[in-house]
């Protein structure tokens, strides 16, 4: 086994090289740590790069009265203030310096007239706040921390002689087990590279998670096949905690046809700038889903909907602008009841509603995307959208401040991975400006550990590597198994289909039978072939991470008996007070996954004097509000 | 409305290989890499490709199909005829690690040669930038790093010696793009272009810019306005002298 194992020491692990990882790497580096940087793909591909409309921060550029204190509040909305309060505080006090940050870095965001960086609207936030390079700001925050990552190389390289000597990125490497010390605390990592197959071994007192998402335990999503729940998984396996799993965001407009792009993302803007929804009768059937919470701040007739688009100030929005999850619901709904598209979706139309010049001017990106990826152009014809799986709010249950996961020493979590930021649903905007935040929370508190931490570094037992080596193996030894690509296949189907955008008791307890029987035919999987680069082989080690995921997800959602956000139960369609004030928390448990209420803290008085008490209480029980302090000075007076 | 499709894969690694030969479902709509997918789970599940995004954004799926550099996510299906026979071969101007997937490490090792932004003298925050000014320079920011451009630029490709010398059209917009940022501190872009990158062994004839899946207009926004600062800087007598008599920053 020796000679087939790398071995290197560092300070802190990084695993994962999105928006989170890179800026956790710049911080450990910054406090002088030697760092790695693990990259399940290529340096500069993550998943980041695909985020559209911006970063959202209160600088204030675009409208002076935007301050961190109504960031916090829309956040906290957004959320249905299920939110860690301490982390939607420090985001939104932290977002702009974060932003600012990366300019010294060389980036290149937008600008107002003044020459300052310019910020757009997004649905949720009340002021424009969104940081921006047209439609590609993922792409420039990537590049950019990556940039930055290649020029804290060279200074290295000056200084030592050896661009690698403090921070070494490690490209297409893949996690596969935490390494820790008989007491639990982090001692390394173990994985394989991709290009050989040859494991690596990692020795460090530090790890950083910041691995993303699970979007590929669903059959439709707009995530990317590095979205496996990997840091999830290892959290938990490692006996570390994962929150507010129930929560899942689809986002109403994914491409649903052809089949190569389905669960690409069809931006908001389409329906900010006249794209109407449409079923198969030909009819705008939004206006049959204005829930009661919001009756009266919507259109209820196509004439004043479409009156809204040049006069806001004097008619209502149209309904087809109601927030994220009720527009998923909607058209699940008109699928459902057979008035959907031909592939299963419903039609997205701007095409009959504005000219093509206007359409062409003001969506550039997305015609480009339907005219290459489909064929279709959307100036003469409808899209078929549907719902896409596109975010998990739930992640590893992390202290606020230094990003610390619950339960192991030496184990951190920023990002998509992490939990509690975002509540039961993110705003859009917000998860480029969390990437920073607690990316460079993660750093510092993980460089802050190590330091600490002095000589009395933690040590793994050599049977705790074998037995990770001989995991990361056990595909190829089994004969006469299944095929790994087609397990996966049908956990996609059965989460789409029974812990999807709607959700049942009844069909949860049927996800919950699939997934017991898939995780023991998980136990028999054959993969052809040898360990270079073999995607056979990766498929059937994601999988393990896609079912513990998988479970927690449905575990968590049979428990939680009401809907909110992200999660919405047919048979308890309301928002409960009780609920508000309770996370659910996953842990593992042998090969299982045991999920228990706890208590969410009390929000200061500070924060809560920012809410007026009849927005209050639509969220606190009668208890909590009594013990609510009298605001010393009324609010602002914008809350709707 | 499915068919089924002739495909040869080039099958191997550093030590050789072959086209294999498939016969692989195609149903409307699809595109190449939802092929080689289709391959991977039903016939070759060690079928080694690169992918990411599936979306033409990541810029990971780069390989050539009957012979051109392209993204295999973006190669539509309906672009062959259903009986043409259509051939996916890795990325030629890069060493093949297995199958599909190259050694691209020769770009990330030109990128670290490129001295990095140099922040202006201030406080973050405090950047005043121009919408117009930072234009050009968000051209070239568009670049998804497919190393489409790298693949075909006939200066790599054709001549394995090159690569020490020449950086490739991709990290000559990088130089272009640093060189046109409003606030970048260096002076000395288009030097390091000519000096370190070999700006000068290109000869513009825009095989780049074809294949260019974000169509970054590499060579006449970046390489000749880069070609043209310098030679004005280094040929230009007026120039000379203007830097010689202190007119002119070095």
């Amino acid at each position: 086994m020796a000679a087939d194992l790398e071995h290197f020491e560092y300070d802190v692990v990084i695993v994962g090289a999105g928006g989170a990882g890179l800026r956790a790497a710049i911080a450990a580096r910054e406090a002088g740590l030697r760092t790695a940087i693990i990259c399940k793909s290529l340096f500069g591909k993550a998943h980041t790069v695909m985020a559209e409309g911006g970063i959202a921060a209160s600088m204030g550029n675009v409208n002076s009265n935007d301050s961190w204190q109504v960031h916090f509040r829309d956040t906290m909305r957004g959320g249905k203030f299920l939110n860690s309060w301490r982390m939607a505080e420090l985001h939104a006090k932290e977002a702009p310096d974060r932003v600012w940050e990366l300019e010294t870095y060389g980036a290149l965001f937008d600008r107002t007239p003044d020459g300052r960086i310019s910020q757009r609207n997004f649905g949720g936030h009340e002021y424009p706040r969104l940081a921006h390079v047209g439609d590609r700001t993922g792409l420039e925050l990537i590049r950019t921390l990556q940039q930055k990552i290649v020029s804290l190389q060279q200074d290295d390289e000056r200084e030592t002689g050896d661009p690698e000597s403090r921070l070494k990125v490690f490209a297409e490497v893949t996690i596969t087990d935490l390494l820790q010390d008989p007491s639990g605390a982090i001692a390394g990592a173990f994985g394989y590279w991709r290009e050989s197959g040859r494991f690596v071994r990692f020795n460090a007192p530090a790890v950083v998670l910041a691995t993303g998402g699970i979007g590929k335990s669903f059959k439709v999503t707009s995530n990317s096949w590095e979205y496996t729940g990997d840091g999830h998984a290892l959290a938990l396996r490692a006996g570390s905690t994962l929150v507010n799993m129930e929560f899942i965001q689809f986002h109403p407009t994914g491409m649903v046809w052809p089949p190569s792009v389905k669960g690409i993302l069809v931006t908001e803007s389409v329906r900010g700038d006249g794209g109407v929804l449409k079923n198969s009768e030909g009819k705008r059937f939004m206006f049959d889903y204005v829930p009661d919470v919001f009756r009266g701040q919507y259109a209820e007739t196509e004439e004043e909907g479409d009156r809204w688009y040049t006069d806001p100030d004097t008619n209502k929005r149209p309904p087809e602008l109601l927030p994220r999850d009720e527009v998923a619901r909607a058209i699940n709904s008109e699928v459902k009841a057979g008035r959907g598209s031909p592939h299963g979706g419903v039609f997205l139309d701007i095409a009959s509603r504005r000219p093509p010049e206007e359409i062409l001017k003001k969506l550039p990106s997305m015609h480009h995307q339907f005219k290459e990826l489909a064929d279709v152009d959307i100036t003469k014809e409808a899209m078929e959208v549907g719902p896409t799986c596109h975010y998990v709010m739930g992640g590893v249950e992390v202290d606020p401040d230094t990003a610390a996961a619950a339960g192991v020493p030496g184990l951190f979590a920023a990002g998509e991975v992490s939990g509690g930021m975002h509540g039961s649903n993110r705003l859009g905007g917000n998860s480029l400006s969390d990437l920073l935040v607690f990316g460079a929370r993660a750093g510092t508190g993980a460089a802050a550990y190590v330091l600490a931490l002095g000589d009395r570094r933690p040590d793994v037992d050599q049977a705790v590597v074998d037995a990770a080596a001989a995991a990361a193996l056990a595909p190829f030894e089994e004969e006469g198994g299944e095929n790994p690509y087609t397990l996966h296949q049908e956990m996609q189907q059965t989460m789409n289909d029974l812990v999807g955008i709607i959700r049942t008791a009844a069909e949860i307890e049927r996800a919950l039978e699939r997934l017991e029987d898939l995780k023991a035919r998980a136990e028999h999987l054959t993969v052809e072939g040898h360990r270079q680069f073999n995607p056979g082989w990766h498929l059937a080690l994601d999988l393990r991470n896609m079912l513990a995921v998988s479970e927690c997800v449905a575990r968590a959602a049979l428990l939680r008996q009401e809907s909110r956000g992200g999660h919405t139960r047919d048979d308890y369609p309301t928002m409960d007070p009780h609920w508000r004030g309770r996370n659910l928390i996953c842990s593992a448990d042998g090969d299982g996954i045991v999920v228990r209420e706890q208590p969410m803290p009390s929000m200061r008085g500070d924060l809560l004097a920012l809410f007026d008490t009849g927005e209050l209480a639509k969220y606190l029980t009668p208890d909590e509000l009594a013990a609510v302090p009298a605001p010393a000075t009324p609010t602002d007076g914008s809350g709707s | 409305m499915s068919y089924d499709a002739r495909f040869r894969v080039w099958r191997g690694d550093a030590d050789g290989g072959e086209l294999v030969d498939y016969t692989v479902e195609v149903n409307e709509g699809e595109v190449v890499l939802d092929i080689i997918h289709r391959l991977q789970a039903t016939q070759s599940g060690d079928l080694a490709v690169r992918w990411n995004c599936k979306a033409g954004k990541c810029g990971s799926c780069s390989a050539e199909v009957n012979g051109m550099p392209r993204l295999l996510c973006m190669t539509r299906m309906s672009t062959f005829t259903e009986t043409e026979t259509v051939t996916v071969t890795p990325l030629r101007a890069f060493p093949v690690i297995r199958d599909l997937v190259t050694d691209v490490s020769f770009n990330y090792a030109k990128a670290r040669q490129i001295p990095a932004f140099a922040p202006p003298d201030l406080a973050p925050g405090e950047y005043r930038m121009q919408q117009v000014d930072v234009e050009r320079s968000q051209e070239f920011r568009k670049c998804i790093e497919c190393f489409l451009c790298q693949d075909t630029c006939h200066v790599v490709r054709d001549h394995e010696s090159n690569k020490e010398a020449f950086a490739g059209p991709r990290f000559l917009i990088r130089a272009a793009e640093l060189d046109m940022h409003p606030l970048d501190a260096r002076e000395d872009r288009a030097d390091f272009a000519r000096d370190e990158q070999g700006i000068g062994m290109c000869n513009i004839t825009k095989c780049c810019t074809e294949v260019c899946p974000e169509h970054i207009k590499i060579t006449d926004n970046a390489i000749i306005p880069m070609k043209e600062r310098v030679v004005g800087r280094h040929y230009d007598p007026l120039v000379w002298l203007g830097t010689k008599i202190g007119l002119r920053k070095r």
